[in-house]
């Protein structure tokens, strides 16, 4: 049973990866924006996270920075689709191919660092506790801070003023102008805080999760998430749930291995991007489901006043 | 107080003007970052813009690279015009060459001139079957194209880390993952005695002819465009939107595929984990940078292969990380879909009157 509680722990540390991440896209797609460069943004971020970690010894000051790294892109990002209407596909596929190149030009002095001499780990509490206890000691702290951003975006769009005008600039920018919001700067605002939840979990991943860096580190977390949104129909519960589901499969893997299962390495490395193409096709096939759940405007640039 | 005016029309002008514009800009930042670096921003941009074509030898290894970009962008540019997301095009050249690796494998002598159609054909038909896996997805599952293509780049590579350290392993290659090296007749023939460059070259030159004459010559051309420009006009028009999506996957993954097989049987001549260098995404950039038409795909691939080029000279020569190429190719899409503002906007001065 401890070996069971182990391996939940550490499928929801891997979840926690891809659900921030996602719930910082699914900020942008309630308001009417993708962002494809979610992998890009990770990437900076995860890299801008080490770095300070490396100079500051401070794990906090890593994730802080990661933030930043990622809300920097993301502010450039929204205001190339939202004040000059560039196609927001192919501004965030420039934006994850310059993320990808950017991090390994800048990063190519941290490759050979390694975090874990500076960082200071500190006895969990719940380490005697019996069969359940050695899992909740693996769980990193993040896997709170990802519940908490959950529950907080449940309150946000479903309980508050500012999360419903949010999701009526989604729904219908054109009508939500004719109210009088300011439509642009909402979506803008929307989408700096999505790029920085894309860089908390790059930060994550990097300084805490594995904690090294590499070149290409994300293998693909940020579109993974993009995937995640419309698996979860933009709904806050269910994305938090698919990225637990997704982090199981990451760490199937390294569990099957483990076992000695006679399964080739390849194929079991695979396993999470076939596994986002099967649900990505199970959950897109009722083209009604997902007309109905989508934010209406999704992807589409607002002209105030046309 | 700057505004943007829209144009009563977009301006033609501008659409030529503005990838020069973009590169103007990202040459700028360049040579900020090249000072900022502490190097000579001059010999930075010596070895981007002039090392690259200074000589015959740099000028063959220039058209190495721009034939992939070339050949890949051009079946991209066609997807993008019909608005279909292919990113995945560097799983479809993956798959291409190793689809154009298995044949190779098999070639001896007794091939002949057959060789090398069969190694090509081959390469084309594995990009096809890439692709189409995400067409068919997308046409009858209605997966999102842009997720499932890029998903497909991740398992192409696991794909060929498998038959390289797998069944295809050289068993006298000293337990290196490789293949062993293709037989001769297999091999792309070379145009000049000594130089890398291959007939790749005229084969993605009569590729954009071809590209011209399919866009913007033939009625399925035309058809398979409007669906990008106005989904609504061409559903009334009776064009299949479902064929478009086909057509532009399929003519993209063969494309990527046959640049796959033409690398693989080509400059590197065996099936390596190298194979993937990143052509299908900066592809994307060159078919954007090149503005979608076959014409400037030539252009804008020679300037990406410079791109390439500069920052493997500005790893050896300059003691910076190669992947500086790839700082560049990102800031050079970014200005330009910037840039790009200014073909349907100009900039006025003051106050909006109203």
């Amino acid at each position: 049973m401890e070996v069971f509680f182990l391996n939940v722990a550490t499928s929801l540390n891997a979840g926690t990866v891809l659900a921030i991440a996602a719930l910082g896209l699914l900020l942008n797609e309630k308001a009417g924006i993708v962002n494809l460069g979610a992998e890009g943004m990770m990437l900076c971020a995860a890299l801008a996270g080490f770095a300070t970690v490396v100079h500051t010894g401070s794990g906090l000051a890593g994730l802080a920075a990661g933030m930043v790294a990622g809300a920097v892109l993301a502010g450039i990002f929204g205001l190339l689709v939202i004040w000059l209407n560039t196609n927001q596909y192919a501004t965030g596929l420039a934006l994850s191919l310059f993320g990808v190149g950017f991090s390994a030009f800048a990063g190519v002095s941290y490759t050979r660092e390694n975090l874990s001499s500076k960082m200071v780990s500190t006895p969990s509490i719940w380490a005697d506790v019996p069969v359940i206890g050695p899992g909740l000691a693996r769980l990193d702290g993040m896997v709170w801070v990802g519940l908490a951003i959950m529950a907080g975006m449940i309150w946000f769009f479903y309980r508050t003023r500012a999360g419903l005008v949010l999701r009526s600039v989604g729904e219908n920018p054109d009508s939500a102008h004719a109210l009088g919001y300011p439509v642009r700067r909402i979506r803008w605002l929307a989408v700096v805080a999505g790029g920085s939840l894309c860089g908390l979990a790059g930060a994550y991943l990097s300084t805490v999760y594995t904690p090294l860096w590499t070149e290409g580190m994300t293998a693909g977390r940020g579109w993974i998430a993009l995937a995640l949104t419309t698996f979860a129909t933009w709904r806050p519960a269910r994305v938090l749930l698919g990225a637990y589901l997704f982090g199981a499969v990451t760490m199937m893997q390294f569990y099957l291995q483990g076992r000695g299962v006679q399964v080739s390495a390849e194929l079991l490395s695979s396993l999470p991007y076939l596994a986002t193409v099967i649900v990505l096709v199970l959950i897109s096939r009722n083209p009604v489901w997902i007309r109905t759940n989508m934010p209406a405007s999704i992807g589409k640039p607002f002209y105030p006043g046309s | 107080m700057l505004r943007l005016e829209p144009r009563p029309q977009p301006s033609t002008a501008w659409s030529y003007a503005s990838p020069l514009l973009a590169l103007a800009i990202t040459v700028v930042i360049g040579v900020v970052l090249f000072s900022v670096l502490g190097k000579d921003p001059v010999r930075g941009l010596q070895v981007f813009f002039w090392e690259p074509i200074k000589n015959g030898y740099a000028l063959s290894e220039l058209m190495v690279k721009a034939t992939p970009l070339m050949i890949i962008a051009l079946g991209l540019a066609l997807c993008f015009r019909s608005n279909v997301w292919n990113i995945g095009a560097e799983g479809q050249f993956v798959i291409g060459a190793i689809f154009a690796a298995g044949v190779a494998l098999m070639v001896d002598r007794s091939w002949g001139w057959l060789a090398v159609p069969a190694v090509l054909v081959a390469g084309v038909f594995g990009g096809m079957v890439w692709a189409g896996i995400t067409a068919l997805l997308r046409d009858r599952f209605n997966a999102n194209e842009i997720l499932v293509s890029l998903m497909l780049v991740y398992v192409a590579i696991q794909v060929l880390n498998y038959v390289v350290f797998g069944p295809w392993k050289d068993p006298m290659g000293f337990n290196m993952p490789q293949t062993p090296t293709f037989d001769r007749a297999a091999r792309i023939p070379r145009l000049f005695e000594g130089l890398r460059v291959n007939i790749g070259v005229l084969i993605s030159l009569a590729g954009v002819a071809l590209m011209w004459l399919f866009m913007f010559r033939t009625y399925a051309g035309y058809g398979q465009q409007v669906g990008g420009l106005a989904p609504a006009a061409a559903r009334y028009a009776g064009f299949s939107s479902r064929r478009a999506l086909w057509v532009a996957l399929l003519v993209s993954g063969g494309a990527a595929g046959l640049a796959g097989a033409l690398e693989v049987a080509g400059p590197i001549g065996q099936l390596t984990p190298h194979v993937p260098v990143g052509y299908g995404f900066a592809a994307i950039i060159v078919a954007f940078v090149g503005r979608l038409h076959p014409v400037g795909i030539v252009f804008s691939a020679i300037l990406m292969s410079m791109f390439y080029i500069g920052g493997e000279l500005a790893q050896s020569r300059l003691g910076l990380p190669k992947s500086i190429n790839g700082v560049f190719q990102g800031l050079l899409l970014f200005t330009l879909l910037a840039c790009d503002t200014l073909i349907q906007y100009r900039v006025v001065l003051g106050r909006r009157r109203s």
